[in-house]
Protein backbone atom coordinates (compact mmCIF):
# COMPACT_ATOMS: atom_id res chain seq x y z
CA UNK A 1 0.00 0.00 0.00
CA UNK A 2 0.88 3.30 -0.84
CA UNK A 3 2.14 5.95 1.86
CA UNK A 4 0.06 9.09 1.40
CA UNK A 5 0.04 12.06 3.94
CA UNK A 6 -2.63 13.78 4.90
CA UNK A 7 -4.04 16.88 2.48
CA UNK A 8 -5.65 19.47 4.87
CA UNK A 9 -7.57 21.19 2.19
CA UNK A 10 -10.78 20.21 1.22
CA UNK A 11 -10.35 17.29 -1.31
CA UNK A 12 -11.91 18.48 -4.73
CA UNK A 13 -10.82 15.50 -6.51
CA UNK A 14 -10.54 12.12 -4.78
CA UNK A 15 -9.22 9.52 -6.04
CA UNK A 16 -10.55 5.52 -5.29
CA UNK A 17 -9.87 2.21 -5.71
CA UNK A 18 -9.04 3.45 -9.48
CA UNK A 19 -7.28 1.51 -12.48
CA UNK A 20 -6.51 2.13 -15.98
CA UNK A 21 -6.55 -0.18 -18.98
CA UNK A 22 -5.21 1.09 -22.63
CA UNK A 23 -7.27 -0.07 -25.94
CA UNK A 24 -6.35 -3.89 -26.41
CA UNK A 25 -4.77 -4.61 -23.01
CA UNK A 26 -5.66 -6.73 -20.27
CA UNK A 27 -3.01 -5.43 -17.42
CA UNK A 28 -3.80 -1.88 -15.86
CA UNK A 29 -1.43 0.64 -16.69
CA UNK A 30 -2.49 2.08 -13.07
CA UNK A 31 -3.07 0.01 -10.77
CA UNK A 32 -5.50 0.86 -7.63
CA UNK A 33 -4.41 4.30 -7.39
CA UNK A 34 -6.01 6.56 -4.18
CA UNK A 35 -5.11 9.57 -3.91
CA UNK A 36 -6.51 13.11 -2.51
CA UNK A 37 -6.19 16.55 -4.68
CA UNK A 38 -6.51 19.39 -2.33
CA UNK A 39 -8.35 22.18 -3.27
CA UNK A 40 -6.49 25.59 -4.20
CA UNK A 41 -3.32 23.54 -3.97
CA UNK A 42 -0.63 22.27 -6.25
CA UNK A 43 -0.42 19.28 -6.08
CA UNK A 44 2.90 17.35 -8.20
CA UNK A 45 3.16 13.83 -10.16
CA UNK A 46 6.57 12.97 -10.58
CA UNK A 47 8.33 9.66 -11.66
CA UNK A 48 10.45 7.92 -14.31
CA UNK A 49 9.06 7.62 -18.10
CA UNK A 50 6.23 5.30 -18.01
CA UNK A 51 5.41 5.33 -14.57
CA UNK A 52 2.00 6.71 -15.69
CA UNK A 53 1.78 10.09 -14.42
CA UNK A 54 0.60 11.45 -17.19
CA UNK A 55 -2.07 8.32 -17.98
CA UNK A 56 -3.41 9.52 -15.04
CA UNK A 57 -3.34 13.05 -15.26
CA UNK A 58 -5.63 12.20 -18.45
CA UNK A 59 -7.67 10.39 -16.61
CA UNK A 60 -8.77 13.65 -14.77
CA UNK A 61 -10.87 15.48 -17.70
CA UNK A 62 -11.24 11.60 -19.55
CA UNK A 63 -9.51 12.28 -22.38
CA UNK A 64 -8.87 8.79 -22.67
CA UNK A 65 -12.24 9.18 -24.02
CA UNK A 66 -11.16 10.47 -27.45
CA UNK A 67 -9.70 6.94 -28.19
CA UNK A 68 -11.70 3.74 -28.24
CA UNK A 69 -11.48 1.18 -25.62
CA UNK A 70 -9.80 2.19 -22.96
CA UNK A 71 -11.40 1.21 -19.83
CA UNK A 72 -11.40 2.94 -15.91
CA UNK A 73 -12.02 0.77 -12.71
CA UNK A 74 -12.65 2.83 -9.65
CA UNK A 75 -13.79 6.29 -8.64
CA UNK A 76 -12.72 9.66 -9.89
CA UNK A 77 -14.70 11.67 -6.98
CA UNK A 78 -14.96 15.50 -8.49
CA UNK A 79 -17.37 17.89 -6.84
CA UNK A 80 -19.19 14.78 -4.84
CA UNK A 81 -19.96 12.98 -7.71
CA UNK A 82 -17.61 10.22 -9.89
CA UNK A 83 -17.00 11.47 -13.30
CA UNK A 84 -16.56 7.97 -14.53
CA UNK A 85 -19.89 7.18 -15.39
CA UNK A 86 -21.57 7.28 -18.74
CA UNK A 87 -23.53 9.87 -17.99
CA UNK A 88 -21.01 12.20 -17.02
CA UNK A 89 -20.86 15.51 -19.42
CA UNK A 90 -17.71 15.61 -20.88
CA UNK A 91 -17.96 18.54 -22.22
CA UNK A 92 -19.14 20.52 -19.01
CA UNK A 93 -16.59 18.22 -17.37
CA UNK A 94 -13.75 19.70 -19.47
CA UNK A 95 -15.15 23.38 -19.02
CA UNK A 96 -14.44 22.59 -15.32
CA UNK A 97 -10.91 21.09 -15.90
CA UNK A 98 -8.64 22.32 -18.08
CA UNK A 99 -5.27 21.32 -19.39
CA UNK A 100 -1.86 22.21 -21.23
CA UNK A 101 -0.56 20.01 -22.75
CA UNK A 102 3.60 19.31 -23.20
CA UNK A 103 3.91 21.45 -26.36
CA UNK A 104 1.66 25.00 -27.01
CA UNK A 105 -0.88 24.58 -28.76
CA UNK A 106 -2.44 27.54 -30.42
CA UNK A 107 -5.30 26.95 -32.55
CA UNK A 108 -4.72 28.33 -36.05
CA UNK A 109 -6.74 31.99 -35.27
CA UNK A 110 -5.72 35.15 -33.48
CA UNK A 111 -4.66 35.76 -30.10
CA UNK A 112 -8.06 36.98 -29.20
CA UNK A 113 -9.79 34.73 -30.61
CA UNK A 114 -7.54 31.75 -28.87
CA UNK A 115 -8.62 33.69 -25.75
CA UNK A 116 -11.92 33.86 -26.49
CA UNK A 117 -12.41 30.27 -27.73
CA UNK A 118 -13.26 28.70 -24.17
CA UNK A 119 -15.74 31.59 -23.81
CA UNK A 120 -17.17 31.49 -27.27
CA UNK A 121 -18.16 27.64 -26.69
CA UNK A 122 -19.64 28.42 -23.57
CA UNK A 123 -22.10 30.97 -25.67
CA UNK A 124 -20.88 34.06 -24.48
CA UNK A 125 -21.40 36.07 -27.51
CA UNK A 126 -21.36 40.04 -25.99
CA UNK A 127 -18.41 42.13 -27.46
CA UNK A 128 -17.64 43.97 -24.36
CA UNK A 129 -17.78 40.98 -22.30
CA UNK A 130 -15.27 38.89 -24.34
CA UNK A 131 -12.96 42.06 -24.40
CA UNK A 132 -13.18 42.14 -20.55
CA UNK A 133 -12.56 38.50 -20.12
CA UNK A 134 -9.77 37.94 -23.03
CA UNK A 135 -7.72 40.94 -21.38
CA UNK A 136 -8.08 39.95 -18.01
CA UNK A 137 -7.31 36.27 -18.88
CA UNK A 138 -4.25 38.04 -20.96
CA UNK A 139 -3.07 39.28 -17.83
CA UNK A 140 -3.70 36.57 -15.51
CA UNK A 141 -1.27 34.63 -17.58
CA UNK A 142 1.48 37.54 -17.83
CA UNK A 143 1.11 37.86 -21.38
CA UNK A 144 -1.11 41.40 -21.86
CA UNK A 145 2.21 43.71 -21.82
CA UNK A 146 3.64 41.61 -24.64
CA UNK A 147 0.55 41.19 -27.04
CA UNK A 148 -2.09 43.53 -25.61
CA UNK A 149 -1.48 45.64 -29.04
CA UNK A 150 -2.04 43.08 -30.99
CA UNK A 151 -4.43 40.60 -30.50
CA UNK A 152 -5.28 40.72 -34.26
CA UNK A 153 -2.34 39.06 -34.88
CA UNK A 154 -2.17 34.58 -35.05
CA UNK A 155 -1.36 33.08 -32.42
CA UNK A 156 0.72 30.45 -33.89
CA UNK A 157 3.38 33.92 -34.53
CA UNK A 158 4.39 34.04 -31.10
CA UNK A 159 7.26 32.60 -29.57
CA UNK A 160 7.35 29.09 -27.34
CA UNK A 161 7.02 30.57 -24.22
CA UNK A 162 4.08 33.30 -24.87
CA UNK A 163 2.59 30.38 -26.73
CA UNK A 164 2.48 28.23 -23.78
CA UNK A 165 1.19 31.69 -21.97
CA UNK A 166 -1.30 31.97 -24.49
CA UNK A 167 -2.83 28.62 -23.58
CA UNK A 168 -2.79 29.01 -20.35
CA UNK A 169 -4.55 32.48 -20.62
CA UNK A 170 -7.27 30.30 -22.85
CA UNK A 171 -7.54 27.72 -20.63
CA UNK A 172 -8.30 30.23 -17.10
CA UNK A 173 -10.52 32.35 -19.30
CA UNK A 174 -13.30 29.69 -19.01
CA UNK A 175 -12.64 30.23 -15.04
CA UNK A 176 -12.35 26.53 -14.48
CA UNK A 177 -11.82 25.05 -10.67
CA UNK A 178 -9.00 22.48 -11.98
CA UNK A 179 -6.33 22.85 -14.08
CA UNK A 180 -3.80 19.91 -15.42
CA UNK A 181 -0.42 20.81 -16.60
CA UNK A 182 1.02 17.78 -18.55
CA UNK A 183 4.97 18.53 -18.50
CA UNK A 184 4.02 22.07 -20.00
CA UNK A 185 7.82 23.75 -20.02
CA UNK A 186 9.48 20.77 -21.38
CA UNK A 187 9.26 22.15 -25.15
CA UNK A 188 10.48 25.64 -23.55
CA UNK A 189 13.89 27.42 -22.87
CA UNK A 190 15.11 28.19 -19.07
CA UNK A 191 13.98 31.51 -19.27
CA UNK A 192 10.25 30.38 -20.46
CA UNK A 193 10.08 27.86 -17.99
CA UNK A 194 10.90 29.86 -14.96
CA UNK A 195 7.85 32.18 -16.24
CA UNK A 196 5.77 29.42 -16.54
CA UNK A 197 6.64 28.79 -12.91
CA UNK A 198 5.89 31.82 -11.21
CA UNK A 199 2.52 31.44 -13.27
CA UNK A 200 1.24 28.34 -11.75
CA UNK A 201 2.37 29.26 -8.38
CA UNK A 202 0.08 32.58 -8.83
CA UNK A 203 -2.41 30.79 -10.03
CA UNK A 204 -3.10 28.25 -7.17
CA UNK A 205 -4.88 30.64 -5.64
CA UNK A 206 -7.96 30.74 -7.65
CA UNK A 207 -7.24 27.29 -9.14
CA UNK A 208 -6.55 23.71 -8.35
CA UNK A 209 -3.50 22.28 -10.29
CA UNK A 210 -1.97 19.06 -11.06
CA UNK A 211 1.24 19.36 -12.77
CA UNK A 212 3.21 16.33 -14.34
CA UNK A 213 6.30 16.73 -14.51
CA UNK A 214 9.56 14.90 -15.37
CA UNK A 215 11.67 17.50 -13.49
CA UNK A 216 12.15 16.70 -10.23
CA UNK A 217 13.40 20.85 -8.98
CA UNK A 218 10.44 21.85 -11.04
CA UNK A 219 8.06 19.53 -9.09
CA UNK A 220 10.05 20.88 -5.45
CA UNK A 221 9.66 24.49 -6.77
CA UNK A 222 6.13 24.80 -7.65
CA UNK A 223 4.41 22.11 -5.66
CA UNK A 224 2.35 21.80 -1.99
CA UNK A 225 2.43 17.94 -2.42
CA UNK A 226 3.94 15.45 -4.33
CA UNK A 227 3.32 12.41 -5.70
CA UNK A 228 5.36 9.48 -6.58
CA UNK A 229 4.62 6.80 -9.33
CA UNK A 230 6.63 4.33 -10.63
CA UNK A 231 5.01 1.66 -12.61
CA UNK A 232 1.73 2.46 -12.85
CA UNK A 233 1.75 2.28 -8.57
CA UNK A 234 1.31 5.08 -6.43
CA UNK A 235 4.05 4.68 -4.32
CA UNK A 236 4.10 7.72 -1.76
CA UNK A 237 2.26 10.91 -1.79
CA UNK A 238 3.80 13.69 0.43
CA UNK A 239 3.81 17.22 1.13
CA UNK A 240 6.39 18.24 -1.36
CA UNK A 241 9.39 19.16 1.01
CA UNK A 242 9.05 16.23 3.72
CA UNK A 243 8.77 14.30 0.24
CA UNK A 244 12.29 15.52 -0.86
CA UNK A 245 13.69 15.63 2.20
CA UNK A 246 12.68 12.55 4.57
CA UNK A 247 10.62 10.19 1.99
CA UNK A 248 8.98 7.36 3.66
CA UNK A 249 9.24 4.67 0.58
CA UNK A 250 12.85 3.25 0.25
CA UNK A 251 11.64 3.53 -3.72
CA UNK A 252 10.85 7.37 -3.65
CA UNK A 253 14.51 7.68 -1.73
CA UNK A 254 16.44 5.80 -4.57
CA UNK A 255 14.31 7.75 -7.43
CA UNK A 256 14.83 11.15 -5.33
CA UNK A 257 18.83 10.84 -4.96
CA UNK A 258 19.08 9.04 -8.98
CA UNK A 259 19.46 5.46 -8.20
CA UNK A 260 17.18 5.13 -10.98
CA UNK A 261 14.98 7.10 -13.48
CA UNK B 1 39.75 6.28 -59.54
CA UNK B 2 37.08 6.74 -56.76
CA UNK B 3 37.51 10.00 -57.94
CA UNK B 4 36.47 9.64 -61.44
CA UNK B 5 33.27 7.42 -60.55
CA UNK B 6 32.01 9.68 -58.30
CA UNK B 7 32.85 12.79 -61.21
CA UNK B 8 31.08 10.32 -63.93
CA UNK B 9 27.98 9.69 -61.51
CA UNK B 10 27.42 12.98 -60.98
CA UNK B 11 27.24 14.39 -64.03
CA UNK B 12 25.43 11.37 -65.45
CA UNK B 13 22.34 12.22 -62.83
CA UNK B 14 22.46 15.37 -63.75
CA UNK B 15 22.20 15.16 -67.24
CA UNK B 16 19.04 12.89 -66.53
CA UNK B 17 17.68 15.49 -63.80
CA UNK B 18 18.34 18.47 -67.12
CA UNK B 19 16.74 16.40 -69.40
CA UNK B 20 13.61 16.89 -67.83
CA UNK B 21 13.72 21.02 -68.32
CA UNK B 22 15.09 20.23 -71.92
CA UNK B 23 11.65 18.30 -72.70
CA UNK B 24 9.53 20.88 -71.27
CA UNK B 25 11.49 23.66 -73.15
CA UNK B 26 11.01 21.35 -76.39
CA UNK B 27 7.44 20.57 -75.90
CA UNK B 28 7.05 24.75 -75.54
CA UNK B 29 8.67 25.30 -78.66
CA UNK B 30 7.18 22.49 -80.84
CA UNK B 31 3.11 23.79 -79.43
CA UNK B 32 4.56 27.56 -80.11
CA UNK B 33 5.90 26.95 -83.86
CA UNK B 34 3.30 24.83 -84.88
CA UNK B 35 0.49 27.55 -83.40
CA UNK B 36 2.35 29.97 -85.16
CA UNK B 37 0.35 30.12 -88.44
CA UNK B 38 -3.03 30.17 -86.46
CA UNK B 39 -1.73 33.05 -83.86
CA UNK B 40 -0.54 34.89 -86.70
CA UNK B 41 -3.90 34.65 -88.87
CA UNK B 42 -6.41 35.02 -85.93
CA UNK B 43 -4.20 36.68 -83.15
CA UNK B 44 -5.73 36.47 -79.41
CA UNK B 45 -9.44 37.16 -81.19
CA UNK B 46 -8.94 33.11 -81.38
CA UNK B 47 -9.64 32.74 -77.53
CA UNK B 48 -13.21 35.21 -77.99
CA UNK B 49 -14.06 33.88 -81.63
CA UNK B 50 -16.82 30.95 -81.24
CA UNK B 51 -17.00 30.30 -85.00
CA UNK B 52 -15.45 26.92 -85.73
CA UNK B 53 -15.78 26.42 -89.64
CA UNK B 54 -12.94 24.25 -91.26
CA UNK B 55 -14.41 24.52 -95.03
CA UNK B 56 -14.50 28.35 -94.88
CA UNK B 57 -10.92 28.40 -92.93
CA UNK B 58 -12.08 30.46 -90.11
CA UNK B 59 -11.15 28.84 -86.69
CA UNK B 60 -12.42 30.25 -82.94
CA UNK B 61 -11.26 28.60 -80.50
CA UNK B 62 -13.88 29.75 -77.86
CA UNK B 63 -16.33 26.94 -77.77
CA UNK B 64 -13.51 24.29 -76.36
CA UNK B 65 -12.37 27.18 -74.47
CA UNK B 66 -15.29 27.31 -72.86
CA UNK B 67 -16.23 23.89 -72.72
CA UNK B 68 -13.09 22.90 -71.01
CA UNK B 69 -13.79 25.91 -68.58
CA UNK B 70 -17.73 25.08 -67.83
CA UNK B 71 -17.19 20.86 -67.38
CA UNK B 72 -14.48 21.65 -64.86
CA UNK B 73 -16.31 23.49 -63.10
CA UNK B 74 -19.45 21.63 -62.82
CA UNK B 75 -17.12 19.04 -61.90
CA UNK B 76 -15.25 20.86 -59.39
CA UNK B 77 -19.03 21.95 -58.31
CA UNK B 78 -20.18 18.67 -57.57
CA UNK B 79 -16.66 16.71 -56.26
CA UNK B 80 -15.50 19.50 -53.67
CA UNK B 81 -17.83 18.95 -51.05
CA UNK B 82 -18.34 14.63 -51.25
CA UNK B 83 -14.83 14.84 -51.36
CA UNK B 84 -14.34 16.82 -48.27
CA UNK B 85 -16.99 15.13 -46.71
CA UNK B 86 -15.43 11.81 -47.31
CA UNK B 87 -12.31 12.76 -45.85
CA UNK B 88 -13.55 14.64 -42.62
CA UNK B 89 -15.81 11.17 -41.85
CA UNK B 90 -12.25 8.85 -42.86
CA UNK B 91 -10.00 11.12 -40.77
CA UNK B 92 -12.35 12.27 -37.82
CA UNK B 93 -15.09 10.20 -37.29
CA UNK B 94 -14.92 6.56 -39.00
CA UNK B 95 -14.03 3.69 -36.74
CA UNK B 96 -10.66 2.35 -37.91
CA UNK B 97 -12.38 -0.94 -39.06
CA UNK B 98 -14.49 0.88 -41.33
CA UNK B 99 -11.85 3.79 -42.46
CA UNK B 100 -9.08 1.16 -43.88
CA UNK B 101 -11.10 -0.70 -46.09
CA UNK B 102 -13.38 2.52 -47.28
CA UNK B 103 -9.53 4.87 -47.36
CA UNK B 104 -8.31 0.91 -49.73
CA UNK B 105 -11.17 1.55 -51.75
CA UNK B 106 -11.00 5.42 -52.75
CA UNK B 107 -7.23 4.73 -53.55
CA UNK B 108 -7.89 2.35 -55.97
CA UNK B 109 -10.62 4.05 -57.71
CA UNK B 110 -8.18 6.98 -58.26
CA UNK B 111 -6.23 4.35 -60.36
CA UNK B 112 -9.12 3.12 -62.52
CA UNK B 113 -7.72 4.27 -66.71
CA UNK B 114 -10.05 7.33 -67.32
CA UNK B 115 -11.72 5.68 -71.33
CA UNK B 116 -13.36 3.29 -68.01
CA UNK B 117 -15.78 5.83 -66.92
CA UNK B 118 -15.68 7.35 -70.44
CA UNK B 119 -17.18 4.10 -71.51
CA UNK B 120 -19.68 3.93 -68.37
CA UNK B 121 -20.84 7.71 -68.75
CA UNK B 122 -21.47 6.51 -72.54
CA UNK B 123 -23.35 3.27 -72.32
CA UNK B 124 -24.49 3.85 -68.98
CA UNK B 125 -24.99 7.18 -67.29
CA UNK B 126 -25.99 8.80 -70.84
CA UNK B 127 -29.25 6.51 -71.35
CA UNK B 128 -30.40 7.69 -67.76
CA UNK B 129 -29.47 11.24 -68.77
CA UNK B 130 -31.42 11.14 -71.35
CA UNK B 131 -34.29 9.75 -69.65
CA UNK B 132 -34.14 12.87 -66.78
CA UNK B 133 -33.67 15.77 -68.79
CA UNK B 134 -34.20 14.74 -72.93
CA UNK B 135 -31.60 15.09 -75.71
CA UNK B 136 -29.45 12.81 -76.38
CA UNK B 137 -28.03 12.72 -73.15
CA UNK B 138 -24.20 14.03 -74.01
CA UNK B 139 -23.37 17.55 -73.21
CA UNK B 140 -21.75 19.60 -70.27
CA UNK B 141 -23.76 18.45 -67.59
CA UNK B 142 -22.64 14.75 -68.63
CA UNK B 143 -19.04 15.28 -68.95
CA UNK B 144 -19.17 17.66 -65.75
CA UNK B 145 -20.85 14.31 -63.64
CA UNK B 146 -18.72 11.61 -65.25
CA UNK B 147 -15.35 13.67 -64.08
CA UNK B 148 -16.77 14.72 -60.96
CA UNK B 149 -16.84 10.78 -60.45
CA UNK B 150 -13.21 10.65 -61.97
CA UNK B 151 -11.56 13.59 -59.79
CA UNK B 152 -13.48 12.48 -56.43
CA UNK B 153 -11.85 9.49 -55.06
CA UNK B 154 -7.92 11.59 -55.68
CA UNK B 155 -9.76 14.50 -54.23
CA UNK B 156 -10.88 12.24 -51.17
CA UNK B 157 -7.91 10.90 -50.48
CA UNK B 158 -5.55 13.92 -50.47
CA UNK B 159 -7.74 15.71 -48.39
CA UNK B 160 -7.93 12.79 -45.96
CA UNK B 161 -3.98 13.00 -45.93
CA UNK B 162 -4.09 16.69 -45.28
CA UNK B 163 -6.75 16.34 -42.68
CA UNK B 164 -4.70 13.65 -40.94
CA UNK B 165 -1.67 15.90 -40.14
CA UNK B 166 -3.60 17.47 -37.77
CA UNK B 167 -1.59 16.89 -34.44
CA UNK B 168 -3.88 15.02 -31.87
CA UNK B 169 -2.24 17.28 -29.11
CA UNK B 170 -3.80 19.97 -31.29
CA UNK B 171 -7.36 18.31 -31.48
CA UNK B 172 -7.19 17.24 -27.79
CA UNK B 173 -6.44 20.99 -26.64
CA UNK B 174 -9.82 21.93 -28.91
CA UNK B 175 -11.33 18.85 -26.77
CA UNK B 176 -9.90 19.75 -23.69
CA UNK B 177 -11.76 23.25 -23.97
CA UNK B 178 -15.01 21.48 -24.08
CA UNK B 179 -15.02 21.52 -27.78
CA UNK B 180 -17.44 18.76 -29.71
CA UNK B 181 -16.41 16.89 -32.28
CA UNK B 182 -18.02 18.87 -35.08
CA UNK B 183 -16.82 22.20 -33.06
CA UNK B 184 -12.59 20.75 -33.16
CA UNK B 185 -13.68 20.07 -37.14
CA UNK B 186 -14.55 23.07 -37.92
CA UNK B 187 -12.58 25.47 -36.16
CA UNK B 188 -9.09 23.20 -35.58
CA UNK B 189 -8.74 20.76 -38.09
CA UNK B 190 -10.20 22.64 -41.33
CA UNK B 191 -8.15 25.69 -40.59
CA UNK B 192 -5.35 23.94 -40.15
CA UNK B 193 -5.44 22.19 -43.22
CA UNK B 194 -7.01 24.43 -44.99
CA UNK B 195 -4.08 25.22 -47.83
CA UNK B 196 -3.88 21.41 -47.96
CA UNK B 197 -7.46 21.28 -48.86
CA UNK B 198 -7.03 23.96 -51.39
CA UNK B 199 -4.42 22.30 -52.76
CA UNK B 200 -6.31 19.19 -53.29
CA UNK B 201 -8.68 21.11 -55.17
CA UNK B 202 -6.32 22.75 -57.52
CA UNK B 203 -5.13 19.70 -58.22
CA UNK B 204 -7.83 17.69 -58.94
CA UNK B 205 -9.17 20.85 -61.27
CA UNK B 206 -5.53 20.09 -63.03
CA UNK B 207 -6.59 16.94 -64.09
CA UNK B 208 -10.30 17.91 -65.00
CA UNK B 209 -9.10 20.21 -66.92
CA UNK B 210 -6.94 18.09 -69.12
CA UNK B 211 -8.80 14.84 -68.94
CA UNK B 212 -9.54 13.71 -72.40
CA UNK B 213 -10.66 9.98 -72.71
CA UNK B 214 -13.50 10.28 -70.10
CA UNK B 215 -15.05 13.17 -71.50
CA UNK B 216 -14.51 12.39 -75.09
CA UNK B 217 -17.64 9.83 -75.18
CA UNK B 218 -20.07 11.61 -73.45
CA UNK B 219 -19.55 15.22 -74.46
CA UNK B 220 -21.66 15.01 -77.74
CA UNK B 221 -18.49 16.72 -79.78
CA UNK B 222 -20.81 19.72 -81.32
CA UNK B 223 -18.72 22.64 -81.96
CA UNK B 224 -20.61 25.34 -80.62
CA UNK B 225 -21.10 27.39 -77.26
CA UNK B 226 -24.32 25.54 -76.01
CA UNK B 227 -27.12 27.85 -74.83
CA UNK B 228 -27.47 24.79 -72.04
CA UNK B 229 -25.44 22.73 -70.22
CA UNK B 230 -27.94 20.11 -70.79
CA UNK B 231 -26.83 20.16 -74.96
CA UNK B 232 -23.58 18.55 -76.59
CA UNK B 233 -20.33 21.03 -76.66
CA UNK B 234 -16.79 19.72 -77.14
CA UNK B 235 -13.83 20.90 -74.62
CA UNK B 236 -9.80 21.33 -75.90
CA UNK B 237 -8.65 17.70 -75.27
CA UNK B 238 -12.10 16.78 -77.31
CA UNK B 239 -11.18 18.36 -80.09
CA UNK B 240 -8.42 17.54 -80.45
CA UNK B 241 -8.20 13.70 -79.70
CA UNK B 242 -11.44 13.77 -82.68
CA UNK B 243 -9.89 16.62 -85.01
CA UNK B 244 -6.01 16.02 -85.76
CA UNK B 245 -7.11 13.07 -88.38
CA UNK B 246 -9.65 15.51 -90.41
CA UNK B 247 -7.23 18.79 -90.54
CA UNK B 248 -6.53 18.65 -94.20
CA UNK B 249 -5.77 22.10 -94.25
CA UNK B 250 -2.48 23.53 -92.78
CA UNK B 251 -4.41 26.47 -90.87
CA UNK B 252 -6.89 24.33 -89.78
CA UNK B 253 -3.71 21.56 -88.25
CA UNK B 254 -1.89 25.09 -86.78
CA UNK B 255 -4.98 26.44 -85.21
CA UNK B 256 -5.22 22.84 -83.35
CA UNK B 257 -1.88 23.11 -82.02
CA UNK B 258 -3.20 26.80 -81.26
CA UNK B 259 -5.50 25.33 -79.07
CA UNK B 260 -3.29 22.85 -77.80
CA UNK B 261 -1.10 25.56 -76.30
CA UNK B 262 -3.56 27.18 -74.59
CA UNK B 263 -4.39 24.27 -72.64
CA UNK B 264 -1.00 23.56 -71.59
CA UNK B 265 -0.82 27.45 -70.26
CA UNK B 266 -4.40 26.59 -68.54
CA UNK B 267 -2.86 23.42 -66.98
CA UNK B 268 0.42 25.28 -66.45
CA UNK B 269 -1.26 27.60 -64.37
CA UNK B 270 -3.15 25.53 -62.57
CA UNK B 271 -0.61 23.36 -61.40
CA UNK B 272 1.84 26.13 -60.49
CA UNK B 273 -1.29 27.65 -58.21
CA UNK B 274 -1.20 23.99 -56.42
CA UNK B 275 2.57 24.11 -55.95
CA UNK B 276 2.63 27.32 -54.63
CA UNK B 277 -0.21 26.45 -52.41
CA UNK B 278 1.64 23.17 -51.10
CA UNK B 279 4.57 24.99 -50.24
CA UNK B 280 2.65 27.98 -48.13
CA UNK B 281 1.43 24.85 -46.46
CA UNK B 282 4.33 23.12 -45.63
CA UNK B 283 5.88 26.52 -44.07
CA UNK B 284 2.96 27.15 -41.74
CA UNK B 285 3.40 23.69 -40.33
CA UNK B 286 5.21 24.73 -36.90
CA UNK B 287 3.42 22.69 -34.36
Amino acid sequence: MATICEVAQNHIIEVKGFSFYYAGVDSPNLKNINMPIGEGAVTALIGPSGCGKTTLLRCFNRMHDLYPGNRYRGEIVFEGRNILTKKEDLIKLRTRIGMIFQKPTPFPMSIYDNVAYGLRLQGIKSRSELDGRVEQALKDAALWKEVGDRLKESGTALSGGQQQRLCIARAIAVEPDVLLFDEPTSALDPISTQAIEELIIKLKERVTIVIVTHNMQQAARVSDYTAFMYLGDLIEMGVTEELFITPKEEMTEQYITGKFG
Amino acid sequence: MNRAIDLIFHNTTRFFAISVLIVLVALFAVLFNEAKPAMDAFGLDFVVNSKWAPNMEIFGGFPAIYGSIVSTLIAMLIATPIAIGIAIFLSELAPPWLAVPVGMAIELLAAIPSIIYGMWGLFYLAPILRDIWGGNGLGLMTAGIVLSIMILPFMAAITRDAMKTTPDILKESAYGMGATRWEVLKDVVIPYVKSGIIGSIILALGRAVGETMAVTFVMGNAHKVPDSIFKPATSIPVTLANEFTEADTDLYYSSLFYLALILLLISFTVIATAKFWFLRNLRERRI
